[in-house]
């Protein structure tokens, strides 16, 4: 290719790149910054560093809400995605390895839900909550969560492409039953799927804003999500929320970005098996 | 293999879901859209359920706050699938090429964003586009540009940009997955048919990943007329966006400000119809192009 050729295709690229991470760099430049400094925007002065104040600020503020916040938000995303990881695979695995009837159309039923929006079922979610006197507890937030069909249809994939039938047939002719063959034999090799699935689902419920803010109205239950688009509402009134809020999204970001580089492979294996088959 | 009870127990925790935080609740909102509160005695009987009909149908469909929000997520569609479905491809061509540098870090760098919840993602571009706070205003300003990036003719290209800037990256890595997948060979024969590298990407790798063109335009479409987050959070700082801007947001409003279930059950079935109506035309449309 000509000189020229590749320095646009390096051009356009870099400057793809810069677009995707600068905004992060000012995230993390922001939360050095006091109020006033904040709103100086002189972002690369050292002269108000007060990394240290924010983050102290972030903790006291409306008596350590936030890390009540982060402690929902790991047990929301970390358990639930656990969870629901767990239960979608093995639905995944019985739609590969067994036939039963119906089976293709429900499976086409677990597509179909891939495609209803979380506003649909927000609203018959509250009423069954509020029947049930779940509406605001820790339940309503968590239970509607582990339901993630796409992991059933990863699952399914994954069943495919990592469990030989020929080993679940040695596995059976030492009698080993079904079950005991699945959880021994079988969900060992979907491991790195299952890790896949969890981590899809990490980022939903970390995402999640729409359900929390239908179900919860006692702050002491809200995910990170929720309370910080509460304090940033407060921020208009008294700008002194403003270092504290964009130092809670700093630390909500950070485990999620090491995740991602940590976990590098598993969710590149989860885009292929999603896009390509 | 045979098995029918371990076949059951596999299954059994997600069809659970599948009826309790799915299949019910999409018959309540159909149910609910048929029904409505009705108070007898001059409205001061007690309250009971009583079937409306087509009643919350044409309440919503005549309401013009909600034919305006499904303009708004119409018109937010059209301008960010386009771009992002052009901006990812590229991209990814761009990097299967061969000639880019520091591959697998531009590809890093570029997946970031997606580590960023919405919410926090529209935090950040909310104080970027904050006059006073936004280092990119003082930047035009500096330049003698004034610009707002909360007006009202730049609020929606505002939204579509923090939407992009999320999923940019995802995208681009899905199509990078599947322009690995070509085979060598398809390649190596148009270059000695003579393809300058533009023309095999344009021509020969684009069509061949067809089937995760259609599977991201889905998956965007589906996600775009949710919209409901970056609006809302934006509307914190500018009266440009109203509490009905999008269908989503209207719902809410409909269900848990004015606490009308009837219509904000009618309007999620119609939110529903659309959604699968334009699915399907997706599917429609690249089938045939195929053909």
């Amino acid at each position: 290719m000509t000189l020229l050729g590749r320095t646009t295709v390096n051009l356009v690229v870099g400057i793809s790149v810069l677009y995707t991470l600068l905004p992060v760099l000012w995230l993390v430049l922001a939360a050095t910054k006091n109020v006033d400094a904040l709103f100086e925007s002189d972002l690369l002065s050292l002269s108000n560093f007060s990394f240290a104040d924010n983050v102290k600020d972030l903790f006291t503020m409306d008596k350590g809400l936030y890390s009540r916040w982060y402690v929902n938000s790991v047990l929301y995303a970390v358990v639930g995605a656990a969870a629901s990881a767990f239960i979608s695979v093995a639905a995944g695995y019985a739609f590969d390895k067994y036939s039963f009837r119906h089976k293709e159309k429900l499976f086409g039923l677990v597509l179909a839900a891939v495609m209803v929006p979380q506003t649909v079922l927000a609203l018959p979610l509250y009423l069954m909550a509020s029947e049930t006197g779940l509406v605001n507890t820790f339940w309503a937030v968590f239970i509607p969560v582990l339901f993630n069909p796409f992991g059933v249809y990863l699952g399914r994939i994954f069943s495919q492409g990592y469990v030989p039938d020929e080993v679940l047939e040695a596995a059976r002719i030492d009698g080993a039953g079904d079950l005991a063959t699945y959880f021994k034999v079988a969900l060992r090799m979907l491991g790195p799927g299952a890790v896949t699935v969890f981590l899809f689902q990490l980022t939903a419920i970390w995402n999640n804003f729409f359900l929390p803010m239908v179900m919860l109205s006692d702050q002491k239950l809200y995910p990170v999500s929720l309370g910080l688009y509460q304090w940033n509402s407060a921020a208009s009134v008294s700008p002194e929320y403003y270092p504290v809020v964009i130092m809670g999204s700093l630390l909500a970001v950070l485990p999620l970005i090491l995740a991602f580089m940590l976990l590098q492979r598993f969710w590149r294996a989860g885009l292929t098996a999603g896009a390509v088959k | 293999m045979k098995g029918k009870l371990a076949c059951a127990v596999l299954l059994a925790p997600f069809f659970l879901l599948l009826v309790t935080v799915f299949l019910v609740p999409v018959g309540t909102a159909v149910w609910l859209s048929f029904f409505g509160a009705d108070q007898p005695g001059l409205g001061f009987g007690p309250e009971r359920t009583v079937f409306v009909g087509l009643r919350s149908y044409v309440a919503v469909l005549s309401d013009p706050t909600f034919l305006g929000s499904l303009l708004t997520v119409v018109l937010y569609c059209l301008i960010y699938i386009p771009l992002m479905v052009v901006g990812a491809l590229t991209l990814a061509l761009l990097l299967d090429s061969g000639v880019a540098k520091l591959r697998s870090w531009a590809q890093m760098g570029l997946y970031l964003p997606h580590a960023v919840p919405g919410i926090i993602a529209a935090l950040i571009w909310l104080y970027l586009y904050t006059p006073g706070i936004s280092p990119i205003i003082d930047l035009f300003a500096k330049a003698d540009i004034r610009i707002s990036f909360l007006g009202v003719d730049t609020v929606l290209p505002s939204i579509v940009n923090i939407a992009l800037w999320s999923n940019l990256g995802y995208n681009m890595v899905i199509f990078y997955a599947a322009l690995q997948a070509v085979p060598r060979e398809v390649l190596e024969a148009s270059v000695v048919d003579g393809a300058g590298p533009v023309k095999q990407a344009i021509r020969i790798k684009a069509p061949l990943v067809r089937a995760a063109i259609v599977t991201v335009t889905m998956f965007t479409l589906i996600w775009a007329l949710q919209l409901f987050t970056e609006p809302v959070l934006l509307s914190q700082s500018t009266p440009m966006i109203s509490t009905r801007f999008s269908p989503s947001m209207y719902i809410y409003d409909a269900a848990f400000t004015r606490n009308n279930y009837g219509l904000a059950a009618a309007a999620s079935v119609i939110l529903l119809a659309f959604t699968i109506a334009l699915s399907y035309g997706v599917t429609r449309w690249t089938n045939r192009k195929a053909a």
